[in-house]
């Protein structure tokens, strides 16, 4: 597997509507060969129906798919060569461990099929691949969802696919089993060296594995970047306000001057176009000093300690009610008035 | 001081006892909470029990009973005529035939049904529904009106020299429509609960249309299968109405075992009757463990599928 060219795969104007709701409005997507890629985005913004269709389940009613360069959409998925692993594992529940990783070697046309020794090693290599050949005897019912998963994976692997394509592969593991795979998926990509994409609502995973990130909204990809990109330069609104934890402001601006209610800010606007536009500062970016000092002034309601941090609600003079982070050393107590100032912070016009 | 220790040790020994009644009497309340009276436990139970002898128990043994009321000899004898053993043939023939076509016509109209998404959906599984909902002798009609000498194919049927109306044909139509939704009844359900995502993983490791069905759908529905056969054996077996239309009443030739036993009551051959009819009663008890075995079966499967 590792001496094989990895395979490109580009999607162009994909359409896919289900009635009158339109999962995807327009994708255009390019992943290189190699490539581990994570599709983010909330529930409902055609991410999984992204995936489906580059595997095949389903079809778009637009727009066009190429893998490798072939036309995949003249092909099913049956002939497409893709490893799927669905979100709830969908392993064969009648079926071993063992019987079900074998099932893409055992439908193979006879031509190409392997003899029961040779299907037998391949099975071997894979559950030890995800350390599971202990349980080669047992039927799903019988493992934890993270073995299940792995379980899932081995049998995606076992036909050689092409592309590996994962549907929320940890979404139904819990915290600690999630963590550990997260690891070892990218460990496990970096052995395989297959071109991968998986879909996660989840930001944390998308910027710890991938090294792509792909955010999506609605149907369509509001940025495409690093994970360091996404998260530092977000393109639009959406993807701030989705990746990271964001304070999310109103402000208007006018001639040059922003103003947050009737009150101006101490803030650069240069090169801003006037009009109702949105605020965004990290969390962590707002930086504490004493009252008259920053951009926004406010009274501490609450103090939370989160690990390294507080988290404080403070309610700005302007009526609004934000929550930040600072550090520990700054002691911050409920009724206290203070300045507040944003290292860095982005506007969006609308 | 000692005094002291002792009063304090006395005491608790009181409070403990205290408490031990104070829990009997929560637990007490708890359990009359939970339950009626006893005389009502008792009279309810006497009447569940009274109504089923009187309407399953004792109508069971009165056909055995009946059947063996000349002893043994007479039993083996009605059952060895000719005529029974022409009844006993057709009804396995009949049987074998409707359950044969209800299997394919039940598991390819719930795998449809259940796996896929197509416009009058819903039409199809009232349509299914539709010979629980008809009297079966408006079903035997029906086909009286197709296939009957005055009926739309008679003629055609008759120039042809095919005999579907009082022959084998009628009869295994008629009993396959009256027990056409067992089949498709039982798979249903499973099937919609287990989803496509199975067949998914299947078709996309490289599997062929043939293939995933017989090696990832069938298998994932074999109880399911082997109960719908069950019942719509049982019924196929039992039925009457429909068959009794388009049977003719042929003795030896068309009649079934319900339709025998109907005629020899009526000629007051009660043990030839009865002995008949504690044929349709074993089989009835036959069905009842199979389909206990069988639904614990089922129960087992959701239970795996349930994590």
């Amino acid at each position: 597997m590792k001496d094989k060219m990895p395979v490109t795969i580009e999607v162009r104007n994909l359409v896919k509507t289900f009635g009158s709701f339109k999962a995807l409005d327009g994708v255009d997507l390019k992943v290189d060969g190699g490539e581990l890629v994570a599709l983010l985005g909330p529930s409902g913004s055609g991410k999984t129906t992204l995936l489906r269709i580059v595997a095949g389940l389903d079809w778009p009613d637009s727009g066009e798919v190429f893998i490798s360069g072939e036309d995949a959409l003249a092909q099913g998925a049956r002939e497409r060569h893709v490893g799927f692993v669905f979100q709830h594992y969908a392993l064969f529940r009648h079926m071993t461990v063992f019987e079900n990783v074998a099932f893409g070697l055992r439908v193979q046309p006879r031509a190409v099929r392997k003899d029961e020794t040779g299907i037998r090693t391949r099975v071997k290599e894979l559950l030890d691949l995800v350390q599971l050949d202990w349980l080669s005897d047992r039927y799903p019912s019988q493992l934890s969802g993270g073995q299940r998963q792995r379980i899932a994976l081995a049998r995606a692997l076992a036909i050689e696919p092409r592309i590996l394509l994962l549907d929320e592969p940890f979404g139904a593991l819990d915290a600690k089993v999630r963590k550990e795979l997260r690891k070892w998926l990218r460990s496990l990509h970096h052995e395989i060296n297959v071109t991968s994409i998986f879909v996660t609502h989840d930001q944390e995973e998308a910027l710890e594995v991938a090294n792509r990130v792909v955010v999506m909204d609605k149907g369509r990809i509001e940025q495409i970047g690093s994970p360091d990109d996404v998260y530092e330069s977000p393109a639009t609104a959406f993807v701030h306000g989705f990746i990271g934890e964001s304070i999310e402001l109103p402000v208007q601006i006018e001639s040059g001057v922003i103003r947050l209610g009737d009150r101006p800010l101490r803030l650069a606007a240069d090169g801003l176009t006037s009009g109702a536009s949105r605020l965004f500062v990290r969390r962590h970016d707002m930086l504490v000093g004493p009252a008259g000092s920053g951009a926004f002034e406010g009274a501490v309601q609450h103090v939370r300690n989160f690990g390294p941090v507080q988290r404080a609600e403070v309610a700005l003079s302007g009526g609004e009610t934000i929550e930040i982070d600072a550090p520990r050393e700054k002691e911050l107590r409920a009724g206290d008035t203070i300045g507040l100032n944003p290292r860095r912070y982005r506007i969006f016009a609308g | 001081m000692t005094m002291q220790i002792a009063d304090s040790v006395s005491l608790s020994a009181s409070d403990a006892k205290a408490r031990a009644k104070a829990r009997a009497d929560a637990a007490a309340a708890r359990d009359n909470l939970r339950t009626e009276p006893r005389a009502v436990r008792i009279v309810i139970i006497a009447l569940a029990v009274i109504f089923l002898t009187v309407f399953v128990v004792l109508p069971l043994v009165v056909v055995f009973a009946q059947a063996f009321s000349r002893g043994i000899l007479a039993y083996f004898a009605a059952l060895a005529e000719p005529e029974a053993l022409a009844a006993i043939k057709l009804t396995l023939i009949v049987a074998a035939i409707s359950v044969g076509l209800n299997l394919l016509f039940g598991v390819v109209a719930a795998w449809a049904i259940a796996k896929f998404d197509f416009p009058g959906k819903t039409f199809l599984i009232t349509l299914i529904d539709l010979p629980f909902s008809v009297s079966p002798v408006i079903s035997g009609l029906v086909f009286v009106l197709l296939f009957g000498a005055q009926g739309y194919f008679g003629t055609w049927l008759r120039d042809h020299d095919i005999q579907i109306l009082f022959a084998v044909p009628g009869i295994a139509l008629a009993t396959t429509f009256v027990t056409f939704p067992f089949v498709a009844r039982a798979l249903i359900p499973l099937m919609q609960e287990q989803g496509t995502q199975e067949e998914e993983a299947a078709i996309s490791l490289g599997a062929s249309g043939l293939q995933t069905f017989f090696r990832v759908t069938l298998p994932n529905i074999k109880w399911g299968v082997l109960y719908g056969v069950l019942l719509c054996n049982a019924r196929a077996m039992g039925e009457f109405g429909a068959v009794s239309v388009v049977s003719g009443h042929i003795r030896g030739e068309t009649n079934t075992m319900p339709l025998l036993v109907e005629i020899l009551y009526n000629e007051y051959q009660f043990v030839a009757a009865f002995a008949i009819a504690s044929l349709l009663a074993m089989l009835a008890l036959i069905t009842l463990i199979a389909k206990t075995v069988l639904e614990r079966h089922l129960d087992e499967g959701q239970d795996a599928s349930d994590h």
